[in-house]
């Protein structure tokens, strides 16, 4: 993908584009030739207009005023991109986010447009919407290479699919003929990889108890505003609690507070009983807290230091780290050689720098550092994300075992399925507040993805028909960890039965995609 | 894996390396465009540095660069850019020298005590910038450098013989009076001179300041910060304390640096008391990339520099080329020591990813076999 980017170049092979043999030597170059990329983590910037942000750049093509706003009403208009011209980037949700993208690629010329990850970021519905315009694109003739580890939404989207496992080219597959679970294989070598977990081992003892937690953040112009307000749950040992939610509607600043990183204004915070709500984070990190950070790169890894100090990162106080203040780092090592043995992180070394490892390799040793400390609760955020399949599948093992040994987890990712299959009880989160409580066993990534942007609230039940199929499912299964029975669910559970049922109705608008043929057949 | 340490080391000297011959050629090529002859200044350097009269110049100025250097270098690894050094340095032997010269006490305590003074007030010059840094987010950058200005005009005036100054009969220097003897540092006597005990000092806490960063948890948390400031809060450091902390201590070795020549040769602080220590000091500092056995090379180097340039103008070159000289070597270590580390972490990534396939095939073929 860099290399067809031009950000870096190939050692040996041809790239061949309109039947021409081209080489790039930087991504000017490939985009002269009618390549874009949307990357992952999008590239505007936030205190300028989507106009500015497409001109950016881009000033030789058309100008920076009158003939600029034309082809960009064009363009959004030929695709159904919808975009508008003067809007702030920074009043735009992460869909429009992504459309200004893909405009900005789409008004540099572009043929061939490289998406990458473009679906990790999106809801279900806008996960719809954003196919919907992709076929636009395809309509119009150009070409587009659209990178993902969901095999639904490959499926559903792509003409023609390549699997790439550890560098190289594993096979092709027709998406017409080709079954997700022929598709998995081919990418893993084996079978797929589901977070789906088998049997409860939820128990009764509460391990993190929070109770009405507030937190203020003052805007520079001097605002006070509630980042995070009323928030009550409680995990048991053996319990894993997912959080869903569009990203920024709080989980950040609740990790946070959870954490240490930030002080809460108010509410009550106690793991194993005791009360933490006040203390530094070395503090409840030593009381046994575990913690794989949303973003490793800034809060889970020394990029730059080896793997051995990264080890020790987060638990210098800890054995078999330091001893009396004084670090030991023969054990230090010893025992990142231990994990990088039993985590199977892939290097050649402990003393190769932390940036030199793949992500997911890197996300394997934060695990393994964080499950070496036998935490009492372990905060996941995304732990996932960016993470070859193998990876996850190693990764979402080592959470279930860890769980069946009594650890609580409160998990928070965008991946549905993710959130779904490993959780034992869901909770929504929706403008800093817990706005609605699922049960994993019935929910559907769709209603839980409606009940994210804020349309549904209260518990979430599926419609009658829904659940009587769902219900000999879970009779079947017999998991039982019900969303209620948390101690301290939101206050509206009882009077939500018809907001509820607007999540189906909300969504039932859409064509139903067959991305997740699990879900698909039960409906 | 032997190979990484011994590719670390090698690229780890690359970056010195390169950016001295680049600093020697820049310097020829300016010898040049100014008409004079491009090598013989070198020579007549290291023909200069053959005195044994010299070297002891040499090996005790490097002492107090090296603790100029070290308290530059304590900040640094906390990504604290303590510009304050000189400040913090001259405040400090000023105030230690007024202490000093006012009591008296049994040796070994008269010159423990002097030197507790020079660390404290530094620490505390050093500690006004820290303060407001965490209190108010004020760059220490900004804070450190108008503290230097207030330290240079507060030396000025408490100087002055109406306030703590002296001013010796028959001359024009202000002085802070003499230290009585008890409060002098006993030196080792060697041909061409006398090398200040400080001196020796000096380098023995580079080995402190070795083991602190290296074998304790205070300094683990200290590199973490300075790596990555959002991934040591998160593993538990308090930052805001790990920045005063850090700047508490660089201004305490920024004190020690002024102890050497105070104690060992001056014993009292004049008009005529070196300036800019600090600020050669951050050259030195990142030169010798902050580590304690870099630092003390580098240390050597500008003070052979500085004092075998000395006597080039009797020859007819200016004593200044050696300050060219060092001007150009900031500017290609900076420059060198990014490219190096650029091309070391690309080249370790290929390499990683090399051994990986490596593996891989092999596991492949034992398989198939």
């Amino acid at each position: 993908m860099k290399i067809l980017y031009g950000m870096q170049k190939p050692d040996e092979g041809t790239i061949t584009v309109d039947g021409t043999q081209v080489t790039f030597a930087s991504p000017a170059d490939a985009i002269a030739t009618g390549i874009g990329m949307v990357h992952q983590h999008f590239m505007l910037a936030d205190n300028l207009t989507v106009l500015e942000n497409v001109v950016l750049g881009g000033e030789k093509l058309h100008g920076i005023g009158s003939r600029a706003r034309k082809r960009i009403l064009e363009i959004s208009e030929a695709y159904g991109l919808g975009v508008r011209p003067d809007a702030l980037v920074e009043q735009l949700g992460v869909a429009d986010r992504q459309r200004v993208e893909i405009l900005k690629v789409l008004y540099r010329g572009a043929r061939t447009l490289i998406l990458d990850e473009p679906t990790a970021v999106l809801v279900p519905q806008e996960v719809d919407a954003l196919f919907d315009n992709l076929r636009e694109l395809k309509a119009e003739g150009l070409t587009v290479i659209f990178i993902s580890h969901k095999l639904g939404e490959v499926l559903s989207v792509a003409d023609d699919i390549t699997v790439i496992r550890r560098g190289t080219t594993v096979g092709t597959a027709d998406p017409r003929t080709t079954t997700p679970k022929q598709l998995a294989e081919l990418m893993v070598g084996s079978e797929l990889p589901s977070p789906e977990t088998r049997e409860s081992t939820v128990t009764g003892v509460p391990m993190l108890q929070v109770a009405g937690l507030q937190l203020n953040a003052v805007d520079p112009d001097g605002v006070v505003r509630e980042v995070l307000a009323g928030i009550d749950f409680t995990i048991h040992k053996g319990e894993v609690m997912g959080i869903a939610g569009v990203e920024g509607n709080g989980q950040t600043e609740l990790i946070e507070a959870l954490m240490g990183m930030r002080d809460p204004d108010g509410g009550v915070i106690s793991l194993d009983g005791a009360d933490i709500s006040h203390l530094p984070t070395r503090k409840r990190r030593e009381g046994g807290l575990g913690y794989i950070p949303e973003d490793r790169h800034r809060h889970g890894l020394l990029l730059e230091a080896p793997l051995w100090e990264n080890r020790i990162l987060g638990h210098v106080t800890q054995a078999p780290n330091s001893k009396k203040g004084l670090l030991d780092p023969k054990a230090a090592r010893r025992d990142t050689e231990r994990i990088v043995r039993e985590y199977d992180v892939r290097t050649p070394g402990i003393d190769v720098t932390a940036a030199s490892l793949s992500g997911g390799n890197q996300q394997k040793l934060i695990v393994g550092r964080e499950m070496s400390h036998a935490p009492k609760l372990l905060i996941a955020a995304h732990p996932t994300r960016g993470v070859d399949v193998g990876a996850q599948a190693q990764i979402w093992d080592q959470i279930r075992e860890a769980r069946r040994e009594g650890l609580a987890v409160l998990l928070i990712s965008a991946d549905l399925d993710e959130l779904i299959g490993l959780s034992d009880t869901l909770r929504v989160m929706y403008r800093g507040r817990l706005v609605a409580d699922a049960d994993p066993a019935t929910i559907t990534p769709e209603e839980l993805g409606s009940a994210m942007t804020g349309a549904a609230t209260g518990h979430l039940e599926a419609t009658p028909e829904e659940l009587a199929a769902a219900k000999t499912a879970a009779d079947q299964q017999a998991t039982a960890p019900a969303g209620t029975d948390a101690p301290g669910g939101t206050g509206e559970s009882d009077a939500s039965a018809g907001t509820g049922e607007s999540a189906p109705t909300e969504h039932s608008a859409r064509p139903e995609q067959s991305a997740r043929p699990e879900n698909g057949e039960s409906r | 894996m032997k190979k990484f340490d011994k590719d670390r080391l090698l690229l780890g000297l690359a970056g010195p390396a390169l950016a001295l011959v680049v600093a020697f050629l820049l310097t020829s090529v300016v010898l040049l465009l100014s008409g004079r002859d491009p090598v013989e200044p070198y020579t007549l350097m290291f023909e200069n540095a053959e005195f044994t009269d010299v070297q002891v110049l040499i090996l005790n100025q490097t002492g107090t660069y090296y603790l100029a250097a070290l308290a530059v270098a304590i900040g640094f690894r906390m990504n604290l850019f303590n510009i304050g050094v000189d400040g913090q340095y001259r405040l400090a032997a000023m105030l230690a020298a007024v202490v000093g010269a006012s009591i008296e006490l049994p040796g070994p305590l008269h010159i423990l005590l002097i030197v507790l003074v020079a660390m404290l007030v530094g620490a505390l010059w050093s500690g006004i910038a820290g303060f407001l840094k965490t209190t108010r987010g004020v760059s220490e950058v900004v804070s450190t450098i108008m503290l230097n200005s207030i330290a240079t005009s507060l030396i000025a005036w408490l100087i002055l013989p109406a306030n703590l100054g002296v001013q010796p009969a028959g001359s024009n220097d202000l002085t802070t009076g003499e230290i009585a003897e008890s409060g002098w540092m006993p030196g080792l006597d060697v041909e061409g001179g006398s090398i200040y005990g400080f001196t020796l000092i000096a380098f023995a806490l580079g080995v402190v300041y070795w083991f602190v960063l290296n074998r304790t948890r205070f300094g683990f948390d200290l590199r973490a910060t300075g790596e990555s400031e959002s991934a040591a809060q998160a593993s538990g450091v308090d930052a805001k304390r790990m920045v005063l902390t850090a700047m508490l201590i660089s201004g305490a070795v920024a004190g020690l640096s002024g102890m050497p020549l105070l104690l060992g040769q001056t014993h009292t602080y004049s008009l005529s008391f070196p300036v800019g220590v600090g600020f050669t000091g951050i050259t030195i500092a990142l030169l010798g990339r902050n580590n304690p056995v870099g630092i003390f090379f580098a240390a050597l180097l500008i003070s052979f520099l500085e004092k075998t340039s000395a006597s080039l103008d009797q020859y007819g070159y200016e004593k200044e080329i050696a300050t060219i000289m060092q001007g150009l070597i900031v500017i290609s270590v900076v420059v060198s020591y990014e490219l190096v580390r650029q091309y070391g972490l690309r080249r370790q990534q290929q390499k990683v990813g090399e051994e990986l396939a490596a593996q891989a095939r092999k596991n492949k073929e034992e398989v198939a076999a």
